[in-house]
C-alpha cells in the first residue's frame, strides 16, 4: 500500500502549504474568531438587554444562522459582500472584494452566533449580586459590564470559547467551496497538479489532526487548572 | 442596488431537463433529507455502542472509546470525506478500490458513511454523557438483583440515558442534516448544490439561496417541534422534563 507513497511531493510542496495555506487558515482562524467574540458579544448583550425588539432582532439573527449549512452561508456571503461593500461606499457598482474578506467576514458573522449563546450563558452565570452592587456603587450599564460582568463571563467560558476556535479552525477548510488556497485548498491544489491525492489529503488529515489534539489536549489542561481554583 | 429580481424564476424550466427550478430544489431538499437520515441511523448505532465502551469498566474498552472519539472529532469532516472518497479506493487492494470507484451513487454511501461516522463521535460524547448522569445505585441495583452486564445496558440504563439526551441528540441530529452539505465537495447534489447549480444556470443568485434557506429553516422547525413531542412523550417521570 505504501510502496509507491511518494513523500518527496510532501516535502516539496511544505514551503507552500504552510506558508501559504496554513498562514491563511490560521489568519482566518484568528481574526474570525476575535471578530466573533466581539459581536458575539455584542449580540448577547442586545438578547440580554430587556428591550423586547433589541432581544428579539438578536435571537432571530441567532436562530437563523444556527439552522443554515456554513456551505450555504458562504455562498451567500460570497455573493452578498460585493453588494454590501457597494451599499456601504456608495459607489455605483458592486465591489470586487477579495477572497480573504469575504471569507473573513462570513466566518465572524456565523461564528459570532455561536459565540453569542457562549457568552450570553457567561453572562447568565454571574450572580445577580454582581451587577447590582456595582449599580449600587454608581456604576453606570456600560461600566458595568466593562469592569465588572464581561471579564468575569469571560473568564469562566474561556475553555468553551477555546474549543468552539477548535471547531472554527476545523471550519474554514470548507472555504475550499470557493476555491480558495487555505490550507486544505493548497494541498488539493498540489494533490491535483502532481495526481498525487493520497499523500496530499493523508498528509493534509494528519495536519489537523496533530493541531486539534494539542489544541484540545491544551483546553483540558486550562479547563482542570480553572476547575482548581474554584 | 442594480440586481434584476425575479421571483418567477422557479416556475421556469431548469436547463437540466428535469422540470422547473423548483423540482430541482425539491430534488436536492429529498437528497438532504435522505443523507441526513442514513448518516443518522450510522451515527446513532456506532455512536452508542462507543458511548457505552466508553462507561464500560475495562480499562482496554474505555481506551478504544477514546480513542475513536479524538480520532473522528479532531479533523474537519470536509477532510474525512475526502478520506474515504479519494484515499480509501486506492490504498485498498486494486480489484476492490475498483469496485468502489465504479459504484454508481458513490457519493451519497460515501456522505452517509462518512457524516454518519463524523457524528457517531459526538452521538458517543452524549451517550456517555448520558450513562454518566445516572445515579450510580441504578447499576449497583441492576447488578443485586442479577442483571448481567448486558442486561443492565440493555433494560436499565440505556433507557434512562436516551431518554435523558434526546435534546442533545436533538441539535445533532439537526447537526448531521447541516452537514450533508459538505458533500457538495465530492459531487452530491443536495440542496445546498441545487441552489448552487440554480444559481449557475440562472444567475438569480439570491433567488436561489433564498430557497434553499427556506428549506433548511422548515427542516428545522419540523425537526425541532417533532423532537419536543417525542421527548414528552418519553419524558422520565420525576425528572424536570418529566410529569
Amino acid at each position: 500500500m505504501f510502496a509507491n507513497f511518494d513523500f518527496d511531493v510532501i516535502r516539496r510542496s511544505l514551503g507552500y502549504l504552510f506558508l501559504d495555506g496554513m498562514t491563511f487558515t490560521l489568519t482566518l482562524t484568528g481574526m474570525a474568531a476575535l471578530g466573533g467574540l466581539i459581536f458575539g458579544t455584542l449580540i448577547a448583550l442586545m438578547r440580554l438587554s430587556g428591550l423586547k425588539l433589541l432581544g428579539r432582532i438578536a435571537g432571530l439573527y441567532v436562530d437563523l444562522m444556527r439552522s443554515l449549512p456554513l456551505v450555504l452561508v458562504i455562498f451567500w456571503f460570497y455573493f452578498l459582500v460585493p453588494y454590501i461593500g457597494q451599499w456601504l461606499t456608495g459607489s455605483s457598482r458592486p465591489i470586487r472584494v477579495g477572497a480573504f474578506t469575504s471569507s473573513l467576514v462570513t466566518f465572524i458573522m456565523f461564528e459570532a452566533a455561536y459565540f453569542s449563546e457562549i457568552m450570553r450563558a457567561g453572562i447568565q452565570s454571574i450572580p445577580k449580586g454582581q451587577p447590582m452592587a456595582a449599580q449600587a456603587l454608581g456604576l453606570t450599564y456600560g461600566q458595568t459590564m466593562r469592569y465588572v460582568v464581561l471579564p468575569q463571563a469571560f473568564r469562566n467560558m474561556l475553555p468553551v470559547l477555546l474549543t468552539q476556535t477548535i471547531v472554527l479552525f476545523q471550519d474554514t477548510s470548507l472555504v475550499y467551496v470557493l476555491s480558495i488556497p487555505d490550507f486544505l485548498g493548497a494541498a488539493s491544489k498540489v494533490a491535483q497538479r502532481d495526481g498525487r491525492l493520497v499523500e496530499m489529503y493523508l498528509f493534509a488529515a494528519a495536519v489537523y489532526f496533530a493541531i486539534s489534539c494539542a489544541a484540545s489536549f491544551g483546553v483540558r489542561r486550562l479547563q482542570a487548572r480553572i476547575a482548581y481554583v474554584h | 442596488m442594480n440586481y434584476h429580481w425575479n421571483w418567477r424564476i422557479f416556475w421556469e424550466p431548469a436547463p437540466s431537463g428535469t422540470g422547473t427550478y423548483l423540482d430541482m430544489l425539491l430534488a436536492g431538499l429529498v437528497l438532504t433529507i435522505e443523507t441526513a437520515i442514513c448518516a443518522w441511523v450510522i451515527a446513532l448505532v456506532f455512536g452508542s455502542v462507543v458511548g457505552v465502551l466508553r462507561t464500560l469498566p475495562s480499562k482496554t474498552a474505555f481506551r478504544v472509546g477514546f480513542a475513536y472519539v479524538e480520532f473522528f472529532r479532531n479533523m474537519p469532516l470536509l477532510v474525512q470525506l475526502f478520506l474515504w472518497f479519494f484515499v480509501l479506493p486506492e490504498i485498498l487492494p486494486a480489484s476492490w478500490g475498483l469496485w468502489l470507484k465504479q459504484m454508481s451513487n458513490a457519493p451519497f454511501y460515501t456522505a452517509a458513511i462518512g457524516i454518519g461516522l463524523f457524528m457517531s463521535a459526538r452521538v458517543a460524547e452524549q451517550t456517555r454523557a448520558g450513562i454518566g448522569s445516572l445515579p450510580r445505585g441504578q447499576m449497583l441495583a441492576a447488578t443485586a438483583l442479577g442483571l448481567t452486564t448486558a442486561q443492565a445496558y440493555r433494560y436499565v440504563l440505556l433507557p434512562m440515558a436516551f431518554r435523558i439526551i434526546l435534546p442533545p441528540l436533538t441539535s445533532e441530529f439537526l447537526n448531521t442534516i447541516k452537514n450533508t452539505s459538505v458533500a457538495i465537495t465530492i459531487g452530491l447534489i443536495e440542496l445546498t448544490g441545487e441552489a448552487r447549480a440554480m444559481q449557475e444556470f440562472s444567475f438569480q443568485v439570491f433567488e436561489a439561496f433564498t430557497a434553499a434557506t427556506v428549506l433548511y429553516l422548515l427542516i428545522n422547525i419540523v425537526v425541532v417541534t417533532a423532537m419536543r413531542l417525542l421527548e414528552r412523550g418519553v419524558a422520565v417521570p420525576g425528572y424536570i422534563s418529566g410529569k
